[in-house]
């Protein structure tokens, strides 16, 4: 009794200096917080407000002179709703490919009875630390005919390295091995089996892969900047750079201002506007798949 | 008699090989999983490999690899001799090794910080928050960039209402740096915090509680215990990313140039791309790409080298 109290009262009394620090801890995180949320924030008020309250510094908490021209100016360009559709194409056929192709890939490496599984394993981990490059990369892609079509930007990045490492981590974890003998007994096939019996075990790293992928596709620019050229193939981002940095696209959505001050001020809430349109899809989802990534992370982790 | 003694010889050998073949027909089906994988990686892969020998060469498209006349170092001289030289390694290293130095040690902290958050709730909402720009696209967080520091955007305001005076951020060489470091800081810092969040979960809290029964204080806990435990992810992410220093962020550096900060900006990959893609000099250009591959695999030999000399941890 007395050596509890004791340890209780020794517990308070360091508890003060800890809890000096806590109190700072909280606080600073608190202030990393702000850092991270305002410059988003301010983007989604920013679309909402008129483009002279932002530039004369009036525009904090709060959106001021409410308008929606921004918004109305997106829903009628067509060029963004056909980057729109473009990447969604993109990023489902791509997704399938990806995500096939890896958990084939993993599950087969992940089995000890393959006959060189090192061999292939190394073959395929090389390709992290070395490569072509950009050029002769190019220039495959251009001989396989694949330029100016959605392939151009599927095919080249179909499989990455570390999602097999995590895939096949994953499969070497969580199958037993008691799993696969006991259906081979039942003479089952190993394709049979990775699809009524792994696949359906391993919801989990589906979805972490199916989302590593997908918003890798939703993102990406660069491939479509290299391998396309024909606008009507132009993914969502690409469009979206022509807005946000090249300042071009929205001459067509504001064509019909007179004044130069009109057009850079609808212009300017336009750029706020597609970011927001641009990060919907993702910032919808976000919250609920966010534990998925995180579990990817950490089966990756785990054997790096 | 000899013929039977014979055979008893042979078999092993020969019944050695029949069970590899027939361990490779039984699991026929794992192979065909394979291979689209690995007719991926050989072509996309493994032949660009190959075709990197047109950095050698003076590459014509229509006599292909194979046709086109060697021509040696020429285009590694041309290159090296350039007055363009010296400034793509001085911004390359430049970038890449203050963001190395800047974004390295950040996610550490904030893990670190994170693990002391008493309040699971906080600690959930904070760390949900804070991974979050990592989605963001690239293109995206460019725009961010310019809208934020254009001559009327939020950085000048606020820095008006300091007293200061107005920058063009973005035509600024000087700016390029700080703007490319800053905004992958505010980007990956979270999402790179996951991983040491992990190693910290893992750490054994009797292992605080021993801490704490001797008398330590968060801070000592902090560097005695919780330190140590991440210690040897540190080293692998460490040798990791010094081994990709050459493989800068091409895409951010890209979009951030303008005509105006373009001598601090133009790095080996963006050279690179304008060199081959926009101006076609293919053999050119796949002579610097490999210069930087090259480059980039010995350093990362050697840092694991150095890291497996100091601390036993190695990433092979």
């Amino acid at each position: 009794m007395g050596l509890l109290a004791l340890k209780n009262k020794k517990i308070t009394r360091r508890s003060k200096e800890d809890k000096v620090f806590d109190i700072i801890n909280v606080f600073l995180v608190a202030i990393i917080l702000i850092l991270v949320v305002y410059p988003l924030y301010f983007i989604v008020i920013a679309s909402f407000s008129d483009p002279n309250m932002i530039y004369d510094g009036k525009v904090w908490l709060l959106p001021k002179e409410l308008t929606f021209e921004g918004y109305e100016r997106i829903f009628q360009d067509n060029k963004i709703w056909l980057g729109y559709k473009n990447s969604i194409v993109y990023t489902v056929v791509g997704t399938i490919v990806n995500v096939s192709f890896t958990l084939m890939a993993a599950y087969a490496l992940s089995r000890k009875d393959l006959y060189g599984r090192n061999v292939i394993m190394f073959l395929f981990l090389m390709t992290m630390f070395f490569s072509g490059g950009l050029i002769p990369t190019y220039l495959v892609v251009k001989n396989l005919g694949l330029l100016n079509t959605m392939w151009a930007l599927i095919l080249p990045k179909a499989v990455a390295v570390w999602n097999v490492i995590v895939a096949k981590t994953f499969f070497e974890t969580s199958i037993p091995n008691e799993l696969l003998e006991a259906a081979k007994m039942d003479g089952c096939s190993d394709a049979k089996f990775f699809w009524k019996i792994v696949l359906p075990l391993s919801k989990p790293i589906v979805a972490v892969m199916v989302l590593f992928y997908a918003v890798g596709h939703w993102n990406s620019y660069f491939d479509a900047l290299i391998y396309l050229n024909n606008e009507n193939l132009y993914p969502l981002q690409l469009i979206l750079r022509n807005i946000l940095i090249q300042n071009e696209a929205s001459t067509m959505m504001i064509s019909d201002l007179d004044s130069l001050a009109a057009k850079q001020r609808v212009s300017e809430l336009i750029k706020y506007g597609v970011i927001i349109v641009a990060s919907i899809p993702l910032l919808i989802v976000y919250p609920f798949v966010q534990k998925y990534f995180v579990k990817g992370v950490m089966i990756g982790g785990i054997k790096g | 008699m000899a013929r039977k003694a014979n055979h008893v010889i042979d078999s092993p050998i020969q019944s050695k090989k029949r069970i590899k073949l027939k361990k490779i027909l039984s699991n026929y089906q794992l192979y065909l999983f394979l291979l689209p994988a690995l007719i991926y990686f050989i072509v996309f892969h493994y032949v660009p490999m190959y075709g990197v020998l047109i950095a050698f060469k003076d590459f014509v498209a229509t006599k292909g690899i194979m046709g086109s006349p060697w021509v040696g170092f020429k285009h590694f001289e041309r290159f090296f001799d350039s007055y363009q030289f010296w400034t793509l390694i001085k911004n390359t290293l430049g970038l890449s090794v203050t963001q190395l130095i800047v974004g390295f040690p950040l996610p550490i902290f904030l893990a670190l910080m994170l693990n002391q958050i008493r309040s699971e709730k906080y600690k959930r909402f904070v760390q949900t928050v804070v991974y979050a720009p990592h989605f963001i696209s690239v293109v995206v967080l460019a725009g961010m960039i310019y809208v934020f520091f254009s001559n009327n955007g939020l950085i000048n305001n606020l820095i008006l209402i300091f007293g200061g005076d107005p920058i063009s951020f973005m035509a600024k060489t000087e700016w390029f740096k700080p703007l490319y470091i800053a905004s992958g800081v505010w980007q990956e810092t979270g999402w790179a915090a996951i991983i040491y969040l992990a190693a910290l979960a893992g750490v054994s809290p009797e292992l605080h509680e021993a801490a704490v029964m001797d008398g330590a204080n968060k801070w000592q806990r902090i560097f005695h215990v919780d330190i140590p435990a991440i210690m040897p992810t540190a080293v692998i992410l460490l040798i990791l990313s010094v081994g990709n220093i050459m493989n800068i962020g091409f895409e951010k550096a890209y979009l951030l140039q303008t005509p105006m900060n373009q001598p601090a900006a133009e790095i080996i990959p963006t050279y690179v791309y304008k060199m081959g893609l926009q101006q076609a000099q293919y053999s050119f250009a796949a002579a610097v790409g490999l210069f930087n591959s090259v480059i980039n695999l010995i350093l990362l030999i050697a840092v694991n080298k150095f890291a497996k000399k100091l601390s036993g941890t190695g990433l092979w």
